[in-house]
């Protein structure tokens, strides 16, 4: 019975999503305030017929309704409780129903937000942005419904599910895709505003300069908010990977990795632009064509992970027929909107001046370096299909493409990066900047000796990089000590100039300083981890980097919903000092018949010790043995919490009482 | 400097230019130097001739493993790939993926050695059970070889 409510909530969404697109479109048409009303009020009903229809998913997941096919798929009722919940949206037909939720949801919100004078959204603004965004959850909803409907049945109904995929049962990936989705989907507002403004084009001119900023101003807030649950999103799917996989790795410049990657690119330059566009009304068409960029390529993410086009390790669903329906989709909705952008973009006057150096020329650099890194992922990520289009080779772009196309791109925008936010707007004094920064760039390039001289093998390249991730953090720092005169005023000054600082200074700051610690991590793990596999019967260890696994026991432990060979391992450094006991798990779930690997992770500092279990088989002398690969990756532990302070950074700034526009009500989504 | 334009808008438009050019060309200039020795080739046992796959060069290579020919010597695993056309012996050191099966379609990324066997660097296996790689799907159906799923693997000789 829920289940038909689930399915009919769903249809209804869809029926409410294209009112939305409608009664606003026809609203806005007529200047009636009463079909715009009534546009939004579809907007709100139809994100609350999703959440009935997501709640009702939830349910049969929790309940184990094997009648419904998506369920029986991805179910099973052995498996834990958050991973029953979690298997809603872990397969494709629950993550676009999920996606959908959030594209309604954010909808609503969008609905609701203010108009008239005092800062609010203008009338046919707002009401062009909510029948956009009526039309992009009406297109996905048929998407849902039509050709991937999670409610549909089964008959006969089976006994048992065949479970959820084990690798993702997981807590990291059980948060993992509404985290992501959000940020995904968040940006189809940015995009609808982006339209928006692009369709009131005309309209707008009798609103004068003052629109620009303005509209800056509401873009703003979601494309802050999307990034960071984009930003965390990411984050969680790359500690997933690394501690579940078991490969010792975080990123593999994966076509799908790239897929979540190239929106959060096009996302931070959107951030950046917006803010010239909100201060001083410059780069309006940029920022625009940055607003639809960021969610087109969320959308070419989607198509990527769901159509199979492209060969991944980490594809899931793939469906080619659906992958097509998502291409046309994509093609409809970003085709018209760039053409559109075409046709009115020569009338997006900025009409501001400004000196190259400014911060509105260092915010230029920032764009241009980001998109031009966006194009190269975009490039390495589509080759092998542009190639297999063209002559028929089947080719695969590995990690060193991107490690010589978007590393020197990204070294090129942190080596000016600190100077930006030193600058004035109109006119900067870079003489001024770089008397400021003289101490931060001589302390940055102390700490990269250091570097070098504290590991081993002496790798000049990754000095440099080490040099970088101190210039940005001290550079953010410096930045934020010259803001509050710090040594250079009173003690009572300075504290009294810290509590002024609005909050989004505190983020810049953080989120700077967190991209700083998140290089240093990164240089430091990939430049110096070692390793060692070997074959261990208990009793006998492994050496890499300094540390010393020995293989104590290995038990049969039975797990809820499998069956797991416990390792038993104790970590110490080479002399024997500082033990530390910990486990290791090659786990079996009969559901499926899969094996999976739990690595072993000892947190020694910002280091880690990771120990992988092997394949139990004979060893030398006829006792069983487990391959053993001991990885040492020192400072891994900065890669996840650089990027956990840049979204940290980034709430900051969203919080701040200028950009307050509906946020506070927003943030009930996430819960 | 009595060569920039007197208008302030053209020299703007100048400054732009100035700041746009150098990181497209070096964006461009990587992504072509990048990808002409960055590319990885993909390869069944059949096409990998030494010409085509050259020993030292890094490819990948992907077929069916044949069924009993996986054998371990301590923590070095060697392995046959083959196309039902041709065979690759295949060596890798380190754990094999959890998805590994005799049978199963693998994608090995790795080089060719002088002797025509091949190094592997990293193999190859989707999240998924039912996995079989794209490339190694293509070749397959291209050579008749395809089963589709349910049924049993050509080559498969050991039940799972």
């Amino acid at each position: 019975m829920i289940v038909e409510v689930g399915a009919f909530a769903l249809l209804l969404a869809f029926v409410l999503s294209v009112l939305q697109a409608v009664l606003s479109g026809v609203g806005r048409r007529l200047s009636s305030p009463v079909l715009a009303g009534g546009g939004q009020g579809a907007a709100i009903a139809s994100a609350l017929a999703v959440a009935v229809a997501f709640g009702a998913l939830i349910h049969a997941f929790v309940t184990s309704d094997f009648s419904v096919a998506n369920v029986a798929a991805n179910s099973h009722t052995d498996k834990p409780m958050l991973y029953k919940v979690a298997g809603a949206w872990g397969s494709h037909e629950g993550s676009l129903l999920l996606w959908c939720l959030v594209m309604t949801g954010f909808g609503a919100f969008l609905a609701r937000a203010r108009t008239g004078g005092g800062g609010g959204l203008p009338f046919g603004l707002k009401t062009s942005a909510v029948a956009v965004q009526g039309g992009l959850s009406a297109l996905f909803l048929a998407f849902t419904v039509f050709t991937s409907n999670p409610f549909a049945r089964l008959d006969p109904a089976p006994f048992q599910g065949a479970s959820l995929n084990p690798l993702l049962q997981d807590p990291a990936l059980a948060v993992h895709p509404p985290l992501l989705y959000a940020g995904y989907v968040g940006f189809s507002v940015t995009f609808s505003l982006a339209v928006a403004a692009l369709i009131e084009g005309k309209a707008l001119a009798g609103l004068g300069q003052g629109f620009w900023p303005a509209w800056g101003r509401w873009v703003r807030p979601w494309a802050l908010a999307s990034w960071v649950f984009l930003t965390l999103g990411i984050t969680l799917g790359a500690f997933w990977a690394y501690y579940e996989l078991g490969w010792g790795g975080w990123w593999f410049w994966d076509p799908v990795e790239n897929a979540s990657f190239m929106p959060w690119l096009a996302g931070a330059a959107l951030l950046h632009s917006a803010i010239v566009t909100e201060r001083r009304g410059g780069l309006a068409g940029w920022t625009v064509f940055l607003a639809l960029l960021a969610f087109t390529l969320s959308m070419l993410g989607a198509f990527l992970v769901r159509s199979g086009v492209l060969t991944s390790v980490h594809a899931f669903a793939v469906d080619p027929e659906r992958g097509l329906t998502l291409l046309a989709i994509l093609g409809l909705t970003a085709g018209s909107a760039f053409a559109l952008f075409a046709w009115r973009a020569p009338q997006l006057k900025g009409g501001v001046v400004f000196a190259p150096i400014s911060r509105e020329g260092g915010l230029v650099l920032n764009n241009l370096f980001l998109t031009a890194a966006t194009a190269t992922v975009l490039l390495g990520t589509l080759y092998p299909l542009i190639l297999q289009a063209m002559n028929g080779s089947t080719i695969s772009v590995g990690p060193p493409y991107f490690n010589l196309t978007f590393v020197p791109l990204m070294a090129c925008a942190f080596l000016i990066l600190p100077a930006g936010p030193l600058l004035a707007w109109k006119r900067g004094d870079l003489k001024g900047a770089s008397q400021r920064l003289a101490l931060a760039g001589a302390l940055a390039i102390g700490c990269g000796f250091l570097g070098w001289l504290m590991f081993d093998p002496k790798k000049a390249m990754a000095g440099a990089g080490l040099a970088m991730g101190a210039w940005l953090v001290l550079g953010a720092v410096a930045e934020w000590a010259d803001r509050i005169r710090l040594f250079r005023a009173s003690a009572g000054e300075t504290l009294r100039r810290a509590k002024g600082l609005p909050l989004a200074a505190w983020g810049m700051t953080l989120a700077h300083a967190g991209l700083g610690v998140f290089v240093l991590g990164a240089v430091a793990e990939t430049a110096f981890k070692a390793e060692a596999a070997l074959a261990l019967s208990t009793g006998q260890s492994v050496a890499a980097g300094g540390w010393v696994a020995r293989l104590d026991e290995v038990k049969i432990v039975e797990g809820p919903n499998y069956l797991a060979e416990r390792g038993t391992l104790t970590v110490t450094r080479a002399n024997g000092a500082a033990p530390r006991v910990i486990t290791a798990e090659r786990r079996f779930f009969p559901a499926g018949g899969q094996t999976t690997t739990e690595v072993g992770l000892d947190f020694r500092g910002l280091d880690d010790v990771y120990v992988v279990m092997g394949e139990r088989r004979a060893g030398r002398d006829g006792r069983p043995a487990w391959t053993v690969r001991l990885y040492w990756n020192p400072w891994a532990r900065l890669i996840f919490l650089g990027p956990a302070i840049m979204a940290l950074g980034g709430l900051l700034s969203l919080l701040d009482r200028r950009l307050r526009l509906g946020v506070g009500a927003r943030r009930k989504v996430k819960a | 400097m009595s060569w920039l334009p007197r208008s302030p808008k053209a020299r703007r438009r100048l400054w732009v230019v100035a700041a746009v050019a150098p990181v497209l060309a070096l964006a461009t200039g990587l992504s072509l130097w990048a990808m002409n020795d960055n590319v990885t080739y993909f390869f069944s046992p059949s096409e990998a001739t030494p010409d085509k796959a050259p020993a030292g060069r890094s490819v990948r290579l992907g077929g069916l493993v044949e069924a009993g020919s996986v054998v371990h010597h301590g923590a070095e695993v060697a392995f046959t790939v083959t196309d039902n056309a041709a065979t690759t012996r295949v060596t890798y050191r380190g754990d094999l993926p959890d998805l590994f099966r005799e049978g199963q379609g693998i994608v090995a990324e790795g080089s060719f050695q002088p002797d025509r066997s091949f190094v592997a660097r990293q193999v190859l296996a989707k999240h998924d059970e039912t996995y079989m790689p794209k490339e190694v799907a293509d070749r397959l159906k291209a050579k008749g070889e395809w089963r589709p799923e349910g049924e049993a693997p050509a080559v498969a000789g050991t039940p799972l």
